[in-house]
């Protein structure tokens, strides 16, 4: 039965006359069809692409032919095989007489080239040829190439026809010459910058498909723009009015909705017009509050159009009766069982709240749970609903909760986004330092290498920075803290590079700070960073300049120590590195372990990490070695500029200063001597350790990130170059220390408990118990489940309610806020069972719902458009084909035919029954008249046509069934 | 008629799960960075692209909006497709990917994707994409695969006047298919 469909399908496919689909054509299409796997289909087009090279070369190709071999070949590029070897051929075919072919050519080279493509140009004559056609079709054709083909250049060889086809007598070449305006406006809008206005003329026109595809340029224009076209808000108004009024032809109904996709694209031009204009948004009321009354909001459309409208409300000027109407229709998508709903109702409450915040609170639960579904689209919504309303008193749930989310992605595009977004908030709204830290150390442990490493420069500030002076106790105990998490996580493998580097550089400060650890323990740790990320310079350079200081630190305080065996293999790789940067840090460290304990001290002081280096840029403590050098005979310095043969290094020297990133091209060999001379200092700060003042060059200065410090005495080209690494300029300190110096966290939350009443009302768990925890348990405890939601819920909104209290007034609103937090809670309560069950609810009904094709497709020829008066002038579209309407009403019988053949035999499962009305439904393309005749079911006519079939030699084997099944069956 | 149940699609059934990941991990940077120039070139657009695939992963109609090299949109497809099939019918049937929203819709064997902007109405994309199967059913008559394989040029020809700039510019039925329907008289 299965393979009787089957040939009586293909053959149907393939016996229509005038066609021109040979055997080939068709066994392709099967082969493809039936391809088991991506290697077989690519094998299948392989063999194919030799037959087609073979095929175009020969000169006699017909035309009708050439035209199947063109499919094929959209086939081939379709499924991701090269096929430019034919591109040509497209474009000789748009030059076809026959308007079949003519359209096809055009596709194709629409799907096969870009507009920038060489082979367009020849394309641009034809087009302009086709404009001129008598023929309305060929316009049309060449309007919908112009659309694709036509690049910036070309517009001004088009352009002049395009504008004159705006005043065509045939609507459908109104309509594209309207969309080709478009794109030459999309493309190069100077090009057409004179002939906008036609646009606010075609929105008159008398055809409804016309005044809607001209909303499109229009919206463009407005978004660009909106103040030019304020006095349209009154006309768009009306024409959606008149939409919703049902005075379009009904052939523009979706699902019994009028026009939907037009009133969606006017909502959207009022949302730009009204935003912030209280005269043009005072228009838009009524109409709105007619689409909310008649909402529909059992379709989706009808939703699409409810979704668009709050759109436009929380853009336009605010009404309070409008707020309202939107904030229902939203809490409404909320409760909703389809995801699909909640996604918009999410969507739409983010857009909500950012005219009253308090409409959040009301729907608490409803977005936690959105929160936890595992639909990840749905998750990632919440999200970015928290993200939006993210403050001061909720950001630490808010930002647990997205890193604890984030850990879990691997889409790298969506990790960046939310890592940075987790960054933000935290420098935005962290409530301490000790906070920012922690929450820092997790976002660089996950996706270290996805944030900026600006970030990780100012972590760094910040722990060396810590509160500040007055409370000098707080810093250490944050310092000794970042030290002991560090030393945890750094044996893990994996670790991303920059919080290597921040781990390094704090272990390096500070891991001896307060003698909790030894400094041969921390030095082992070092070598083993160092050890385990061989490729990584960078981290290198931080591990030895990190074992460099504890060395330092240890000799300042006159303790003797040893070089461990694994540092001193560590330092002997590195003076033996190809980079000369980590050679210059190895030197150094082996140079300081030479030096006396005051010597170092000078060189190396400890927790400097914060003070100022002056630099003294004239060198003005060498005048004396100067003037002493030249009273013995020396030649003076000519400044390089002065010199003659060298401007272009000089020049290129001083480019080279601005940019402070790294160069693959170093030129150092040819430098002046220059450098020598600061290396020389560094011998006497060294041997003069009283001096303060460390001199350092200008362009070692910035070349150091990645580059030797060659220029400076050993000792400061650590602390130095922390300086610089740590790019303080532009970086901003967001976090307010005065405020929250006294907050430890626990304080913190019990403060905060007190401050919501929510929490104190559920009774879960102890007050005190930090909101971290209570969360790790979540997962076991299923009946604790909506307790902790509450929880989470009081965190995110009633802390948010709590804040807002503080501006009314506070006592009555807290009383209001713990009964109603109750009555949530049962509600969830009660939520939850009910939603287990109803989990397997039926799709939306409108995928079977072709009931509706008979009402929405008669489009009764006495209903023109011109009843659409006030704007538009009146006229009668008559339908353009007088044979649609028949075939369609012709369906409704049909189907039914469909079922009733269905029952009784009751062939095989039920899903493809239906396409045994298919068997002649190609029939159809003969005439309109035909179809109502010879659909459904009829099984001797294919076992017929499986005779015949065969007797042609398609033997179909039916391998694919999911070929034939009805897609809307 | 007894509505098809649809099950969750074992992963295994893709084609493209295994070796070409890597290969397409390699190449993302590269496809991002082209798209988010191309992204802001087309700004005002809202639809990028139309994409038929079926529950193998093989595409059945392309339309792209934007221009996407050969090696960009196997990949596009490969990963969208992926991200789809492994979604449930409960879960929405919207997926974002890099800087796209997918709207995706399944009919039988078939799924229909929309890659759109990212303030583009999610619902009235949905419904879009009903309103192409329903012209489509009207035309061909209870639609299948095949029809849209044997008929590709038509197919395309309907979203050609459905779709222009990446706009959704003509919604009726009648509208859409009249220029098809008296090309197919005329020929």
């Amino acid at each position: 039965m299965e393979q009787l469909r089957t040939i009586g399908r293909e053959l149907a496919m393939g016996s229509q006359g005038g066609w021109g689909q040979s055997k080939e054509f068709l066994d392709l299409v099967k082969s493809i069809g039936e391809a088991r796997s991506k290697a077989e289909e690519d094998r299948i087009i392989a063999r194919e692409l030799e037959h087609l090279k073979r095929r175009l070369a020969d000169p006699d190709v017909p035309r009708r032919k050439m035209k199947e071999l063109l499919l094929r070949l959209v086939y081939a590029e379709m499924l991701g095989h090269d096929a430019s070897f034919g591109h040509i051929h497209a474009v000789k075919m748009t030059h076809d007489e026959s308007l079949p072919l003519k359209r096809t050519g055009y596709l194709a080279v629409a799907l096969f080239l870009d507009e920038r493509h060489d082979l367009v140009i020849l394309v641009v004559n034809t087009i302009q040829k086709d404009l001129r056609s008598d023929n309305y079709l060929v316009v049309c054709a060449a309007l919908t190439a112009a659309c694709r083909l036509i690049g910036e250049e070309a517009i001004p060889a088009v352009l002049p026809q395009v504008v004159e086809l705006l005043a065509h007598p045939k609507e459908a070449v109104r309509k594209k010459a309207v969309m080709a305006l478009h794109r030459f406006y999309q493309r190069s809008s100077s090009s057409v910058s004179h002939l906008v206005s036609n646009f606010r003329k075609r929105l008159c026109d008398n055809d409804p498909g016309v005044m809607g595809a001209t909303l499109c340029p229009l919206y463009d224009l407005i978004l660009e723009e909106p103040n030019s076209y304020k006095d349209l808000v009154v006309s768009f108004v009306n024409i959606l009015k008149q939409v919703v009024e049902r005075r379009l032809p009904t052939s523009y109904d979706y699902h019994q909705i009028p026009a939907p996709f037009i009133q969606i694209k006017l909502l959207k031009i009022l949302a730009v017009l009204g935003s912030g204009d209280k005269q043009a948004s005072g228009h838009m009321y009524t109409v709105l509050g007619d689409i909310f009354r008649k909402g529909d909001t059992a379709s989706n459309i009808g939703n699409a159009i409810l979704y668009e409208c709050i759109c436009c409300i929380s853009s336009i000027f605010p009404n309070p009766k409008m707020l309202e109407a939107a904030a229902e229709t939203t809490s409404k998508f909320l409760k909703s069982d389809s995801h699909n709903l909640k996604y918009m109702g999410i969507d739409a409450l983010g857009r909500l709240i950012k005219i009253n915040p308090d409409i959040a609170e009301e729907h608490q639960l409803a977005v936690i749970d959105c929160l936890e579904d595992p639909d990840d689209t749905l998750k990632r919504k919440t999200f970015e609903l928290l993200y939006k309303m993210t403050k001061s008193t909720n950001v630490e749930v808010i930002v647990d909760r997205m890193i604890e989310y984030m850990i879990n992605i691997t889409d790298h595009h969506y990790k960046t986004e939310i890592a940075s977004r987790c960054v933000e908030l935290a420098e935005q709204f962290a409530p301490s330092n000790q906070w920012f830290i922690q929450t820092m150390n997790k976002v660089f442990e996950h996706a270290g290498d996805l944030v900026n490493i600006r970030v990780a420069h100012n972590l760094m500030r910040l722990i060396a920075e810590g509160f500040g002076e007055e409370d000098e106790g707080a810093d250490s105990q944050l310092r000794s803290s970042a030290v002991d998490s560090y030393l945890r996580i750094v044996g893990e493998p994996k670790l991303p590079s920059s919080f290597l580097q921040i781990i390094c550089w704090v272990l390096g400060e500070y891991g001896t700070a307060d003698g909790k650890y030894s400094a041969s323990y921390i030095i082992g740790k070092l070598c083993d960073v160092a050890e385990a990320h061989l490729t990584d310079d960078t981290v290198k350079a931080y591990a030895i300049s990190a074992i460099f200081k504890i060395f330092a630190f240890e000799i300042a305080l006159g303790r003797k120590i040893d070089l461990l065996p694994e540092c001193q293999t560590l330092v002997d790789e590195l003076s033996a590195s190809h980079s000369t940067d980590l050679q210059q840090r190895a030197y150094e460290l082996q140079a300081l372990l030479g030096l006396d304990k005051n010597a170092v001290e000078s060189v190396m002081p400890a927790d400097a990490s914060c003070e100022d280096i002056e630099v003294d840029r004239n060198l003005s403590f060498l005048n004396s070695y100067v003037q002493q050098a030249l009273e013995n005979g020396a030649s003076p310095y000519i400044p390089e500029s002065e010199r003659s043969g060298v401007i272009s290094v000089g020049s290129y020297r001083s480019q080279e200063q601005q940019e402070t990133s790294s160069h693959t091209l170093r030129f150092e060999a040819y430098e002046m001597p220059k450098p020598s001379l600061p290396l020389a200092t560094s011998q006497t700060s060294m041997s003069t350790p009283t001096t303060d003042l460390v001199p350092v060059t200008e362009p070692g200065y910035y070349k150091e990130d990645h580059q030797t410090s060659k220029s400076q005495p050993p000792g400061d080209a650590v602390s130095g170059e922390f300086g610089v690494k740590l790019r303080l300029d532009g970086v901003q300190k967001k976090w307010g220390r005065p405020t929250y110096s006294s907050s430890t966290p626990s304080s913190l939350a019990s403060s905060q408990q007190t401050t919501n009443g929510a929490s104190h009302s559920d009774g879960g768990g102890s007050s005190s118990q930090p909101r971290e925890s209570s969360y790790g348990s979540k997962r076991q405890q299923g009946t604790e489940v909506s307790a902790e939601k509450q929880r989470l819920a009081a965190s995110l909104f009633g802390s948010a309610a709590a804040k807002a209290d503080r501006k009314a007034q506070a006592s009555r609103k807290t009383a209001k806020d713990s009964p109603s937090t109750e009555k949530v809670a049962t509600t969830n309560v009660t939520a939850q069972p009910v939603k287990e069950q109803v989990i397997p609810a039926a799709p939306p009904p409108d995928l079977l719902d072709l009931g509706d094709e008979p009402v929405s497709s008669n489009p009764p020829s006495a209903d023109p458009f011109s009843q659409l008066e006030g704007l538009l002038g009146p006229a009668s579209a008559a339908p353009v084909l007088s044979g649609t309407p028949a075939t369609s009403t012709s369906k409704a019988p049909d189907l039914m035919s469909i079922f009733s053949g269905d029952v009784p035999t009751g062939v095989a499962s039920g899903s493809t029954d239906p396409t045994l009305g298919d068997v002649n439904s190609t029939s159809s393309h003969k005439g309109a008249t035909a179809v109502a005749s010879k659909k459904g079911p009829s099984l001797q006519d294919a076992l017929q046509k499986d005779a015949t079939a065969r007797q042609v030699g398609v033997t179909p084997t039916g391998n694919n069934p999911n070929l034939f099944k009805d897609l809307l069956g | 008629m007894a509505k098809e149940r649809r099950s969750v699609e074992s992963l295994s059934d893709l084609w493209r799960a295994g070796a070409e990941q890597a290969h397409r991990e390699v190449e993302d940077d590269g496809v991002e960075q082209q798209r988010s120039k191309q992204a802001g070139r087309d700004d005002e657009m809202t639809i990028r692209f139309v994409l038929f695939v079926n529950k193998q992963g093989q595409t059945r109609l392309a339309q792209y909006y934007e221009h996407l090299s050969l090696d960009e949109r196997r990949a596009l497809e490969g990963e969208i497709v992926r991200k789809c099939l492994a979604r449930t019918d409960q879960q929405c049937s919207f997926v974002e990917h890099r800087n796209y929203k997918v709207v995706y819709r399944r009919y039988a064997s078939l799924f229909f994707l929309v890659g759109v902007d990212n303030d583009e109405n999610e619902l009235a994309i949905l419904e879009f994409i009903h309103l192409f199967v329903e012209t489509m059913d009207r035309h061909f008559g209870n639609v299948c695969e095949l029809d849209i394989m044997f008929h590709l040029e038509k197919v395309h020809f309907m979203l050609e006047e459905m779709v222009m700039n990446g706009c959704i510019v003509e919604t009726s039925k009648q509208n859409i298919l009249a220029p098809i329907q008296l090309m197919e008289k005329t020929s």
